[in-house]
């Protein structure tokens, strides 16, 4: 990777080669052998393992964004709408894209560079000679792993946002808890939830698994590739975030009323 | 295997070998591996694939595995073109096939154990069923000890066998090894070497064997295993008999440049393989 720009030909086959991966690993998921145990450890560690960084990624997003807007707010003396802000700021656009930049750079860095070690030392080779599907056995499990956790985890890092937030509005600026409550909760809607919590994470979570695993899978070129898969997994599914991002928000803004 | 003839008598047919290349060519980016080679393992016999780095030994392997696929040539497993087969038949022949990796190429995400009954578990052979076999496979090399432990736990040797003890586990009739004594010590090696010559001769199990070590080599092909009592003896070859069974392929740039038993690769004139074993 001689800068971090390939040539046109070299990107266009990536985009087809981790398409191809994505189509693959979602046809194979719905096929026996299932794997259980494989996807039950990926969600412990997808998950459970991603708790901590999310709350506080999540609660210092949610108190920072307080103290911010409401000395804004008081401006137009409207610190009573400062809840509405934090809460649909943090589950439409926050909640959902910081989450899952944090997923790509746990979640996703440890998936490259496992894969990727395995890909150098033969294991993968092994696995086809004894007769595994790698994709089934390795792909699949964390690409429903992630797709299954980032949704909760999203609803985590919201949650601990607007608790964030409470903590400020209550113990910085002296506002009433229930006026920052109420504020809160009325100004989300159907669409919010649904975007945010679901859409977005579902695609983001994706996302991080598929690239994250076709970066491992490439690997070449011993411990020197597997660093290399290992940043490009998170660089590239960073960037996906963020680009795709934009895209889901159009079109969910289009179908809410 | 026999087959009717027009008069009604039968007629014996050869079978067809276990493994067949079919004038393989294969190429990695721009570069030739392998250059129209053609290569034939019949049940019984042990070839042993000599050749320096980057001759195409180890492509030759995994091409016979399934691993790569050839860009002009067939491969056939028993008979099978691996290039037309249905996964149902890969199914079924992929147990016929036992591979040894380099560099052992153990899941060190798991136990021994868990490794050696990988193949086993996975196509949902019973409890009971994979404990037997797979200490059988273990005490066949050694290392019912070690079951409990994890791959970092072992040394470079004890790796390999446990990687042997792997590919064993579904009684192949074919074992590959892709250099298996690359970096151990003489005595490590000595130890895998007879494990495979027990292999070939006491059960049977036919082989090919890549390597760039000339001893190790010559022990496969000068040596054999003579199991009496439970005991089992090697015996080198003397003016009283040969192996009929194990040959040598010689590899250069992609080329077969040799094919026939030790005796004649040693007295063979050509400058090359002179070099190659001098």
């Amino acid at each position: 990777m001689a800068g971090m720009l390939p040539s046109p030909k070299a990107a266009v086959l990536e985009v087809q080669e981790t398409a191809l991966l994505a189509f693959r690993a979602f046809r194979r998921a719905f096929r026996k052998p299932f794997y259980i145990r494989d996807i039950l450890t990926q969600m412990d560690h997808v998950g459970v393992g991603s708790l901590t960084i999310i709350m506080l990624t999540g609660f210092f997003t949610g108190a920072v964004l307080t103290l911010q807007s409401a000395s804004e707010m008081s401006r137009f003396g409207a610190v009573g709408l400062t809840g509405t802000l934090v809460a649909v700021s943090l589950v439409r656009e926050l909640g959902p894209v910081l989450g899952a930049l944090m997923v790509a750079g746990r979640v996703g860095s440890g998936m490259a560079s496992e894969l990727g070690s395995m890909i150098v030392t033969e294991q993968v080779n092994a696995m086809r000679a004894l007769g595994t599907d790698p994709i089934k056995k390795l792909v699949v499990p964390r690409l429903l792993a992630t797709v299954s956790m980032q949704p909760l985890l999203t609803v985590v890092a919201c949650s601990m946002g607007i608790i964030g937030g409470l903590a400020v509005a209550v113990g910085i600026l002296r506002t009433s808890p229930d006026l920052y409550l109420n504020s809160a909760w009325n100004g989300l809607d159907y669409y919010d939830i649904t975007g945010g919590l679901l859409v977005k994470p579902v695609f983001f979570g994706a996302v991080v698994a598929v690239v994250s695993c076709r970066c491992g899978m490439r690997t070449e070129g011993g411990t020197r590739g597997v660093g290399r898969s290992t940043t490009q997994a998170v660089v590239v599914s960073s960037l996906l975030i963020l680009v795709s991002d934009y895209f889901l928000t159009q079109l969910i803004l289009e179908y809410s009323p | 295997m026999s087959r009717a003839n027009g008069d009604g008598s039968r007629v014996r047919v050869a079978p067809a070998p276990l493994i067949e290349l079919r004038n393989v060519t294969k190429y990695y980016g721009d570069v030739r591996v392998l250059d129209g080679v053609s290569f034939a393992l019949h049940e019984g016999q042990t070839k042993i694939v000599l050749g320096g780095s980057g001759s195409g030994k180890s492509t030759m392997l995994k091409l016979m595995m399934g691993l790569e696929t050839p860009d002009s040539g067939q491969v056939l497993i028993e008979g099978v073109d691996l290039g037309r087969a249905g996964e149902r038949q890969l199914m079924r022949l992929r147990p016929r096939i036992g591979m040894v990796f380099q560099e052992s190429a153990l899941f060190d995400s798991l136990s021994v154990f868990e490794n050696v009954a990988f193949r086993l578990s996975e196509v949902g052979t019973d409890e009971d069923t994979i404990r037997d076999r797979v200490r059988e496979v273990l005490g066949f090399v050694g290392l019912e000890d070690a079951i409990d432990k994890m791959p970092a736990e072992l040394s470079g040797g004890m790796k390999r066998r446990v990687a042997l003890a792997r590919a064993l586990v579904s009684r192949p009739a074919v074992m590959l090894y892709d250099e298996p004594t690359a970096g151990l010590d003489p005595i490590t090696s000595r130890r895998i070497n007879e494990l495979i010559i027990r292999l070939r001769d006491v059960r049977g199990v036919s082989g090919v064997f890549v390597t760039h070590r000339l001893r190790d080599a010559f022990t496969l092909a000068s040596e054999i295993a003579v199991e009496s009592g439970g005991r089992v003896r090697f015996i080198r070859e003397d003016g009283t008999f040969c192996l009929p069974h194990t040959r040598f392929v010689m590899l250069r740039n992609g080329r077969t440049i040799f094919e026939g038993p030790d005796e004649v690769l040693r007295r063979s004139d050509d400058a090359y393989i002179r070099q190659f074993i001098a």
